[in-house]
């Protein structure tokens, strides 16, 4: 069975991330290290997708984003030759790993057909953005668990001017701990893992 | 020539949108090097090139969706050195087997006597189809660093180091997509102005036509702004998640001197002048092909954090295409800071109907004389005011700049 490792990387500076992440997706690359799921939180920043250049561009999917403390970002760096190659089902994917594990906490989340993304009765509370290269993954999700939601003024999320919302906001008391550990568990049985261990980081990569 | 289709991304995929293309007609990519970028359903793809060759043909342009395995662009593998129709199993260790060694070089014989001597050869087995090409190609093998099993060389040895000596591929020139008729002499080319650039294009022909243009340029010592910015450069960003930069200050500064001489920030209709009870200053930010001027409103009521967000955000928004007309309208005075692009000093156009626009220098360590004659370092930028001369005199605009320097240079805001 396939094998992935669970990466806990606390709050960390975008740039920061971005960079471990290339690191990593090269490696992954290299078969040097198994399928990767990182898990983080990012201090304040704005993203822009493809769509634009200044703050910090990305090579992911999607347009201009907010992240900051309280939103439980993962990047699964995964090699999809090993699994299927399709980077729409991929998204699926994702999007049922996150509608599974709002449902342990008794949130009723959905797709909106024709968008990427769940959204809940209150808004969309999780948003998606995917970068493949040589069918290896990057970038990915960001759940807001207790985000500040009103740092999504500054921006149009996504380039769709529909509100956000989070767990808190949702009525939802799951801590953070809990939600990390109900996405890894759904993480291992959508794309089909032994189970998703966590591992350290290398000391070097910091 | 090689086709390059939309690849299937997957199995529900029927077509794909070409995002980017990360080479130029003409360019020379490698096998396996990243040669365009797809997008289907918020996921970006970088596509490899098949093989390697001089990108001839571009048939999709950016921002086109086409479905999957429509031809995208062709490749020329001419130039290449390496175009032997060599079947990849003739590499494989069975084929090999089968095939006879080859007999004692005939070549450079009496035959031929120019061709050149058996090139010397490395230890270590060398497949018939290495041998061939090195012979073909007159390459001596001891030059090369074999990554096969147990340091043998492969082909694809032969053809990386083919393609390192070859020459490079002549600069050819560039041919944009859509393509426009290729002209026959291959050395120019005809496209359309994008909209944004007539606008543009037109905008600037009327300003230069209807206001005589004066540039007036003071040098403005931000030493202090720049010690504050680094104060505080940290504690901006932790608390705001901004980076925050001289233009807040500028922006400030400029709203209290366009106070101080409202003349400056009034506008021409034909004989008429409008004196604007607000402040709105534009700030212009550079795009792709072309620029804008989003406005920050009532800029005078705005502190420096409270400007750098302004500021921030309308160009960020500018960039993704996400901004509201109104955003753009409503200007009273207009900045530029091309000293973001290492220009000292600029003469801009001024943006109709507005009077004047503040063009800003790059902020450069500068030994300087100060009191006492004594020299000192200083952070300098050269500012210049391009008023229009049928409102505005000389002196009214350097008393202007004489404002905004002493707002600058003494600089006694806090900042958080």
């Amino acid at each position: 069975m396939r094998e992935c490792q669970l990466r806990e990387l606390g709050r960390i500076e975008y740039g920061a991330a971005l960079a471990l992440q290339g690191d990593l997706v090269e490696r992954r690359k290299r078969g040097e290290i198994p399928d990767q799921l990182l898990i983080l939180e990012h201090p304040h920043v704005i993203t822009l997708g493809r769509a634009g250049v200044s703050f910090y561009p990305t090579d992911r999917g999607g347009d201009i984003t907010y992240h900051g403390p309280g939103q439980l970002v993962g990047y699964p760096i995964l090699d999809l030759k090993e699994w299927k190659r399709d980077v729409v089902a991929y998204v699926r994917a994702v999007e049922q790993i996150l509608i599974d594990a709002l449902a342990e906490f008794g949130l009723e989340a959905r797709r909106e057909p024709g968008k990427t993304g769940v959204w809940t009765a209150g808004g969309k509370i999780a948003a998606i953005g995917v970068h493949i290269s040589r069918w290896v993954t990057s970038h990915g999700f960001a759940l807001n668990v207790t985000t500040d939601l009103s740092y999504f003024r500054y921006i149009v999320p996504c380039g769709l001017a529909a509100p956000v919302t989070s767990l808190q906001a949702e009525g939802c008391r799951a801590g953070w701990d809990e939600m990390v550990a109900a996405i890894a568990r759904n993480f291992a049985r959508v794309f089909g893992y032994r189970s998703v261990e966590a591992v350290p980081l290398p000391q070097e990569a910091l | 020539m090689i086709d390059v289709v939309m690849p299937q991304m997957g199995e529900s995929i029927v077509e794909g949108t070409l995002t980017k293309w990360l080479k130029r007609p003409g360019d020379w990519v490698e096998r396996d090097e990243m040669l365009f970028e797809i997008s289907t359903d918020k996921v970006d793809t970088e596509i490899p090139a098949p093989t390697a060759g001089t990108l001839a043909e571009v048939l999709v342009g950016e921002g086109t969706t086409v479905a999957v395995n429509t031809v995208v662009a062709r490749l020329d593998e001419a130039g290449h050195a390496v175009s032997l129709p060599v079947p990849e199993a003739a590499v494989a260790a069975p084929a090999v087997a089968l095939e006879p060694p080859p007999p004692p070089e005939p070549v450079g014989q009496a035959v031929s006597p120019a061709a050149p001597l058996p090139p010397p050869e490395p230890a270590g087995p060398l497949s018939p189809l290495v041998r061939r090409m090195a012979r073909e190609h007159g390459i001596d093998l001891t030059l090369l660093k074999g990554t096969g099993a147990g340091g043998r060389i492969t082909k694809q040895d032969l053809e990386a180091y083919l393609a390192q000596r070859a020459a490079p591929p002549a600069p050819a020139p560039v041919i944009e997509v859509p393509p426009a008729p290729r002209p026959a002499a291959g050395r120019t080319r005809v496209e359309p102005m994008s909209v944004m650039r007539q606008k543009i294009a037109e905008h600037m022909v009327l300003s230069k036509r209807v206001s005589p243009h004066v540039t007036t340029v003071h040098k403005v010592d931000l030493t202090q702004v720049a010690k504050l910015r680094e104060r505080h450069k940290a504690e901006v960003q932790a608390r705001y998640g901004l980076t925050l930069t001289y233009l807040p200050f500028i922006t400030r500064a400029a709203a209290a001197a366009l106070r101080a001489f409202p003349i400056v920030n009034a506008s021409l209709e034909g004989t008429n002048v409008v004196h604007h009870e607000d402040v709105n200053i534009g700030v212009a930010v550079a795009l792709e092909g072309g620029l804008i001027v989003p406005v920050i409103r009532n800029a005078d009521e705005k502190s420096v954090i409270g400007l750098q967000r302004a500021i921030a955000d309308l160009a960020s928004r500018a960039r993704s295409k996400q901004l509201k007309p109104e955003e753009v309208q409503g200007g009273t005075f207009s900045i530029t800071n091309f000293g973001s692009y290492g220009s000292l000093f600029g003469t801009p156009i001024i943006n109709q109907p507005q009077v004047a626009i503040l063009g800003v220098g790059v902020v450069e360590k500068t030994p300087v004389v100060v009191e006492e004659d004594a020299i000192a370092i200083r952070s300098i930028s050269l500012m210049g005011l391009t008023f229009d001369h049928r409102l505005l005199d000389g002196a009214l605009a350097d008393q202007f700049m004489g404002k905004l320097k002493a707002v600058l240079e003494s600089w006694s805001e806090e900042v958080l």
